[in-house]
């Protein structure tokens, strides 16, 4: 199961916000130069954006909602949902939905909520928010999907500062009739350590401990606030979840490949993007990459990589789409989304 | 499955490393060479030549090239 679809609603447009600061890997500390080659061989990261102390990720997201709002000449009371999906949400408590809903001055009676999710999240958010539309009969809403993962990062861990990059997004959905979005979502929590940040949650409370910074291995030192990434188990899910999910996509709705413009993944790393795509034997030209000049931005790669990679193409001729985001969790989305023309601003950098 | 094939294939995913090096018997993780990206490379090369899902557990428990070749054949 898990697969299924959405009528009637559609991608309207596609925002994307990243902060102006870049953080090049060759000027990394904790490297060689000897590392950092292999490195971006390896990822084919050399650059990331990193928010300044005081940009959390509801800052990029609005800059990105109230620009496409005003460019697709939506009005505010019209949006009567608002899905925000965050790993990085500016409290523990409350969601920051309700602080997004607020700021961007939408109505009272607008549907709002986050969803913690990360890699998959932008699949799973669109889900959630066109199903929510679909049975509610809501015409307009909102996604704003992204991450300031710089913020739980330690500056001395060599396994994770240098992919990591910071981003956010805004995506707007709108009842189209005969459109149709459909999706293959799945989850298996027993690779839940995989990607972690142990400490801060209830599981473990913050204590005196969790602030220590504790060597690792010789270029990782981190405390248990910061995220941990076991890179050999994420590479080995990603290339065997990647193909997996897509081909089941593609089997249960009978799409024809040679029929769709572009897989848009999320950005992992570049080996086993680059592994994914083979696996399931697509051209090249067909598989955007934004991991250079962005790295890994969590929910934000997949309209980030839009935005910046094939902005053009979606924006001038109905694209046939594959999206497909897979990671911390583990979990796993992908999706299709037909005959899609969706508004893709230019990136914004504050 | 070859020992012989697969110690090529793991020489292969190396870029410096003298191939006279990769024994049955190599203590992979003391080449100077070993590091967290190559583990990334036997990963791939285990899903690409052997159809085998090779996880972080697997190489962290095995010593010798031979443990690694071992496990795979087990699971392929």
């Amino acid at each position: 199961m898990a697969v299924f679809s959405v009528n009637n609603i559609a991608i309207k447009g596609i925002s994307c916000c990243v902060p102006k600061q870049t953080e090049r890997n060759i000027d990394l500390d904790i490297l060689t130069q000897e590392e950092v080659r292999k490195f971006i061989d390896v990822t084919g990261v050399e650059e990331r954006r990193i928010a300044a102390d005081e940009i959390c990720t509801t800052d990029l997201c609005c800059e990105a909602a109230e620009k496409l709002i005003k460019e697709l000449n939506w009005q505010k009371e019209e949006i009567e949902i608002l899905v925000f999906v965050s790993q990085t949400s500016d409290y523990i408590l409350p969601i920051s939905a309700a602080i997004l809903q607020d700021r961007l001055g939408l109505s009272t009676n607008c549907i709002a909520f986050d969803v913690p999710l990360g890699c998959s999240g932008y699949v799973y958010g669109l889900s959630i928010l066109s199903g929510m539309m679909q049975t509610t009969g809501i015409k307009k809403g909102l996604l704003l999907a992204g991450d300031t993962i710089s913020k739980i990062i330690s500056k001395t861990d060599k396994s994770t500062l240098p992919l990591f990059g910071d981003a956010g997004s805004a995506t707007a959905l709108e009842f189209a009739a005969n459109a149709q979005l459909s999706f293959d979502l799945g989850s298996d929590g027993s690779g839940y350590k995989t990607i972690i940040v142990p400490d801060g949650g209830s599981r473990n409370r913050i204590n005196n401990d969790s602030l220590k910074v504790q060597t690792i291995e010789k270029g990782i030192e981190r405390s248990a606030c910061d995220l941990v990434l076991d890179g050999m188990d994420v590479f080995s899910f990603g290339i065997t979840q990647g193909p997996k999910t897509v081909n089941k996509l593609i089997e249960a709705f009978e799409i024809d490949k040679d029929q769709v413009d572009y897989f848009v993944f999320h950005q992992a790393n570049m080996m086993m993007n680059k592994m994914i795509a083979k696996k399931l034997k697509l051209p090249i030209e067909k598989v955007p990459y934004s991991l250079k000049n962005f790295g890994n931005t969590s929910s934000a790669t997949i309209p980030l990589t839009i935005v910046s990679e094939i902005k053009e193409a979606v924006l001038n001729k109905p694209s046939n789409l594959i999206m497909c985001g897979f990671g911390v969790g583990l979990s796993w989305g992908t999706m299709f989304a037909k005959d899609c023309k969706i508004e893709c601003l230019e990136l914004i950098e504050v | 499955m070859e020992i012989n094939t697969f110690l090529k294939n793991f020489a292969d995913i190396l870029e410096d490393t003298d191939a006279a090096l990769i024994q049955q018997e190599t203590v992979f993780r003391d080449l100077d060479e070993w590091d967290s990206l190559i583990a990334l490379s036997l990963i791939a090369m285990a899903d690409e030549e052997y159809s085998v899902k090779l996880t972080g557990d697997d190489i962290k428990s095995s010593n010798s090239l031979n443990d690694i070749f071992e496990i795979i054949k087990n699971k392929a």
